[in-house]
């Protein structure tokens, strides 16, 4: 009950954050779509950094991490580091000057302008919005799958259903998404972007110095360090998988077992040496036997686990972070900053912070599989270590306040950008620029917003049970097949607006039959382990290339607008 | 040459990403940091060391220039 009690304060703590930041909302729509590009340095990486972590980097971290181990780290954050820091730069800089200089709030009027299109953006629109939902819903989601745990007991004969048997009383997943949706609905409406970034730079922070927080109170109730290190499964000489620890509640420590407990049993490795090493440290592929227990039955349900990747999927990964040059939440932020200037701490930061937050997560989710049974629900996985091994129930309310700060810093931008090109790119782009007073404008992006929320929280309410990291890749590999289209627009004069159709139909298409063969949502790779991401973006960039050449390239006017003499000395 | 220098280090860290070299070793650097987190771990560190020389060689100081500029003829 304590723990619920610090989590309501902090949304709360939030919701006056959005009281604050609509006191100082000067009434025009730019300032609400774009915080009247007033934003520095610092609101600008926070912002910026929150809105591109969320459930996906927390909750979808460690969950992996305890299903495939520490090559998840190198998977999508080391990686992330370079290609995010690469495309702020490349990308974001130059969208931003554009932006400010043409006056643009969205995507879509940039790429409308570029290709001489308007078609293009209607085209666009219902596109960016099917990606992201998806991201939408993981946050939402992912929240869920924290609360219920750490609550677990509160109301033990109020909420009889629980997700698993030892959650009986937390507070259910539905009732989660519902409150955090209306949180961030709440300052969104009221505070558009300037009080999204606000309350990005104050979430951000919480969930960074939580999440270390929760990593020193982890490794201490994991006894240090150097035993934390030697907790994970191990492989024994017969090739059974074991526990060597446990960890005992009541005496509030790590013991070792007498006896080490057997979870599992290695069917296939590409590794030679396996006695005695612990498969979550390495990335080699090692295929395990694991039984769970069915939460309504108690029946034991055997499932296998690919540990580690193949390395093919490794370095196909790398089209995964290219989604950020085409999140039309990013480019809204980008749109904030008071200069260039202001993206030269975002760029040499962004990678340090992926690292601070992403490093713990990954450790934890690895030292998770040596004390939590193998087949709890990976999403659930960072709740129920804070839950074992972090005894204080303020502790854990401020913990997993931390966890909903990372969900609900990049709600809020979706939410947000969701409203602005609805209303910019459709409603005002259709009945002209005059037609609408600002506060109307204001109006219709608010309502659009709330429908967003409603809509959002009804889908998510239907995919409770999603993986959240391998949802966020599905949506962050959409984004990335049409990545070829921003980047073409900005450095290639030739791109025509066939092309970018062509290069948006492709990467639909493609990202749709791969979507469709995984199940609508869950892991799937390519032959033999190609992400889908990689083949989509193929497909979009060859016929962009193809169709540009053969058609008229764009206008002189056009093309002196966006390839100014700055080509030269940028 | 700064830019060149760049853009060098930029394509060399795709490659150096693709660790295939550990991705057997196991082993804990200072008993607790599995060898193949450590090592992406200081790949974070010299993406950032990266991004610091990108705005000391190649900063678009002239993008700035444009975006502030007072002709707007081609407005949208």
């Amino acid at each position: 009950m304590t723990t619920l009690i610090v989590i309501l304060c902090y949304l709360l703590l939030l919701l006056s954050l959005g009281f604050f930041s609509n006191r100082l909302f000067r009434g025009t729509s730019k300032d609400y779509f774009v915080a009247s590009h007033s934003i520095g340095p610092f609101l600008l990486l926070m912002s910026v950094f929150g809105t591109t972590m969320t459930a996906f980097a927390l909750v979808g971290s460690t969950g992996k991490s305890f299903e495939r181990g520490i090559g998840t780290y190198g998977l999508m954050a080391s990686i992330s580091g370079l290609v995010h820091a690469a495309i702020f730069f490349l990308i974001g800089i130059r969208l931003w000057a554009f932006g400010k200089k043409y006056g643009y709030i969205t995507q879509i009027q940039f790429f409308r302008a570029r290709f001489e299109s308007n078609g293009l953006g209607y085209l666009l629109f219902p596109i960016l919005v099917l990606l992201v939902v998806p991201y939408l819903l993981i946050g939402i989601i992912g929240a869920g799958k924290v609360i219920e745990p750490v609550t677990a007991g509160a109301f033990p004969l109020l909420f009889t259903d629980p997700s698993a048997p030892p959650w009986l009383g937390g507070i259910p997943p539905w009732l989660t998404g519902l409150v955090v949706s209306l949180v961030v609905l709440t300052y969104v409406f009221m505070g558009g972007s300037r009080g999204a970034a606000y309350a990005n730079t104050l979430q951000t922070i919480v969930f960074m110095i939580m999440g270390l927080v929760a990593f020193v109170f982890i490794i201490d109730g994991l006894g240090g360090l150097e035993k934390a290190g030697k907790v994970p499964i191990r492989v024994n000489e017969s090739g059974l998988v074991v526990q060597d620890f446990k960890f005992d509640k009541e005496k509030g420590q790590l013991l070792e077992n007498e006896t080490p407990k057997v979870v599992g049993k290695v069917l296939d490795s590409a590794n030679a040496n396996l006695t005695d090493q612990q498969p979550h440290f390495w990335r080699e592929p090692t295929t395990v036997a694991f039984k769970k227990k069915n939460p309504k039955t108690g029946e034991l349900i055997p499932f296998e686990r690919e540990l580690g990747f193949p390395f093919l999927t490794f370095v196909t990964y790398l089209f995964i972070p290219l989604s950020v040059g085409m999140f039309p939440h990013l480019f809204q932020h980008w749109l904030t900053a008071k200069s260039a200037k202001s993206f030269k701490l975002t760029v040499i930061a962004h990678p340090l912070c992926i690292m601070i937050v992403w490093v713990p997560c990954v450790l934890v989710g690895a030292w998770a599989s040596g004390v939590l049974p193998p087949g709890i629900p990976p999403p659930a996985v960072l709740s129920a270590m804070l839950n074992l091994l972090v005894g204080d129930p303020v502790l854990t309310g401020l913990l997993t306040a931390g966890v909903l700060a990372a969900i609900m810093s990049s709600l809020d931008s979706q939410f947000l950008c969701l409203g602005t090109i609805f209303t910019n790119d459709i409603v005002v782009h259709r009945a002209g620029q005059n037609k609408f007073t600002d506060k109307q404008i204001i109006l219709i992006a608010r309502v659009f917003i709330v429908v967003i929320v409603a809509l959002t929280y009804a889908l998510a309410m239907l995919a409770k049970d999603a993986n959240v990291f391998d949802l966020a890749i599905w949506c962050f590999s959409g984004f990335s097949a049409l990545f070829p289209v921003v980047f073409a627009a900005l450095y290639w004069k030739r791109a025509t607006k066939q092309g970018a159709v062509a290069s948006i139909l492709a990467a639909v298409v493609t990202w749709m039959y791969y979507f469709h063969l995984s199940g609508y949502g869950g892991e799937y790779f390519v032959g033999p382990g190609i992400v889908p991401a990689a083949i989509c973006f193929g497909a979009s960039s060859v016929a962009l290339i193809v169709v540009s050449l053969f058609t008229s390239p764009p206008s002189t006017k056009t093309l002196g607008k966006f390839f100014p003499e700055i080509d030269s000395t940028s | 040459m700064g830019k060149l220098l760049v853009w060098s280090l930029f394509v060399l860290m795709f490659f150096l990403h693709q660790d295939f070299w550990w991705w057997e070793e196991s082993y804990l650097v200072l008993g607790f940091l599995p060898i193949g987190l450590a090592y992406h771990a200081g790949f974070s560190l010299a993406c950032s060391v990266l991004g610091w020389l990108a705005i000391q060689y190649a900063w678009p100081e002239e993008l700035e220039k444009f975006a502030d500029s007072d002709d707007k003829s081609s407005h949208p």
